[in-house]
């Protein structure tokens, strides 16, 4: 590791670290996938309850995605607004 | 990195009482919309003497709004409280105007985490008042310890994360949506630029805007008529 900026270490490690925390968008892409799937057979049932379902499946969807929500927010912490780039300066000064 | 930068810029420095603050793209992007909405309003309240039975053009959008939002609020919340329509009405139409903000290339408020929170902490606030309101302050203790006493950390935490879920949700597409665009305008060479993103926008700022900005009150209408009890 000699020749390498600590701090250059810590970008690159937090840029690989966002990619890995957007393997969280996995979840929400499968679950709202599920309920599209079983809106869709339950309108092809019951054509008439159409707006129901509807905003039952926006209402589940939006549920569904808050992990994928959260691991967008880690992306981006770690990617814009990184708190170990300082934390690390901070050690050094000691 | 110059057209990588995504982070919230600032403008002009205030000081107040010695502590500096700035003034924000978004800042500067709310009060566009605060005055695009208030300019509206006005207009309307302008023409609405001249309103007539049989509404045409200008009359039938207005009407349009007010009838589906007041349609909406009594679906979701029941009749006893279409009293909301008004306050969800206001909220809807400043989440829309704020995402739609990025279409003409400014920063949307939404992609702001404050403007946000605020709104999901006006939710949270309902429901607390509304619970204790409505159930007295007895019915409301003890719903913490539903169904059992020592759940009583977990519905604390699931009551506190309402307002950071409900507001990350709507933060997190609109700046996902921003984050996006500005990758694809960086990659896109010169006269690429004309019309590919148009389509992206559509689905990032249009579809994604009016959604979330739905989702935002239908949830929060959600949790508060949740709250008020019968």
């Amino acid at each position: 590791m000699e020749g390498i900026d600590g701090r250059a270490l810590i970008l690159a490690c937090s840029a690989i670290g966002a990619g890995l925390a957007m393997i969280a968008g996995i979840g929400p892409g499968i679950g709202q996938g599920y309920a599209a799937g079983k809106a869709t057979e339950a309108v092809a049932r019951q054509p008439e309850a159409q707006s129901d379902i509807t905003r039952t499946l926006l209402l589940g969807d939006a549920v569904a995605e808050t992990t994928g929500i959260y691991g967008l927010v880690v992306a981006m912490i770690l990617l814009f607004a990184n708190p170990l780039i300082t934390r690390y300066l901070s050690l050094l000064g000691q | 990195m110059e057209g990588l930068d995504f982070s919230n810029k600032y403008v002009l420095p205030v000081h107040i009482g010695g502590e500096e603050f700035y003034i924000t793209q978004s800042i500067i992007s709310t009060w566009i919309v605060m005055l695009v909405l208030i300019i509206l309003a006005l207009v309307v309240r302008f023409y609405i003497s001249r309103f007539k039975a049989i509404p045409k053009g200008f009359q039938n959008v207005i009407e349009l709004i007010v009838e589906v939002v007041n349609s909406f609020t009594i679906s979701t919340m029941g009749e006893r409280n279409k009293r909301f329509a008004s306050f969800y009405g206001s909220v809807f139409l400043f989440i829309l105007f704020s995402n739609l903000w990025g279409l003409l290339g400014m920063r949307p408020p939404t992609s702001d985490l404050s403007t946000t929170f605020a709104m999901a902490l006006m939710t949270f606030l309902m429901v607390q008042y509304y619970g204790i309101k409505t159930g007295g302050i007895k019915n409301y203790l003890k719903g913490f310890l539903d169904p059992l006493p020592f759940l009583l950390p977990l519905n604390v935490i699931g009551e506190l994360a309402n307002p950071v879920s409900l507001s990350f949700r709507l933060f997190g597409n609109i700046v996902g949506g921003v984050i996006i665009m500005g990758l694809i305008y960086a990659a896109l060479p010169g006269l690429l630029q004309i019309g590919i993103p148009a389509v992206l926008h559509v689905y990032f700022d249009v579809f994604s805007g009016v959604l979330q900005a739905f989702i935002f009150v239908m949830l929060s209408m959600i949790f508060v008529s949740g709250a008020i009890q019968e």
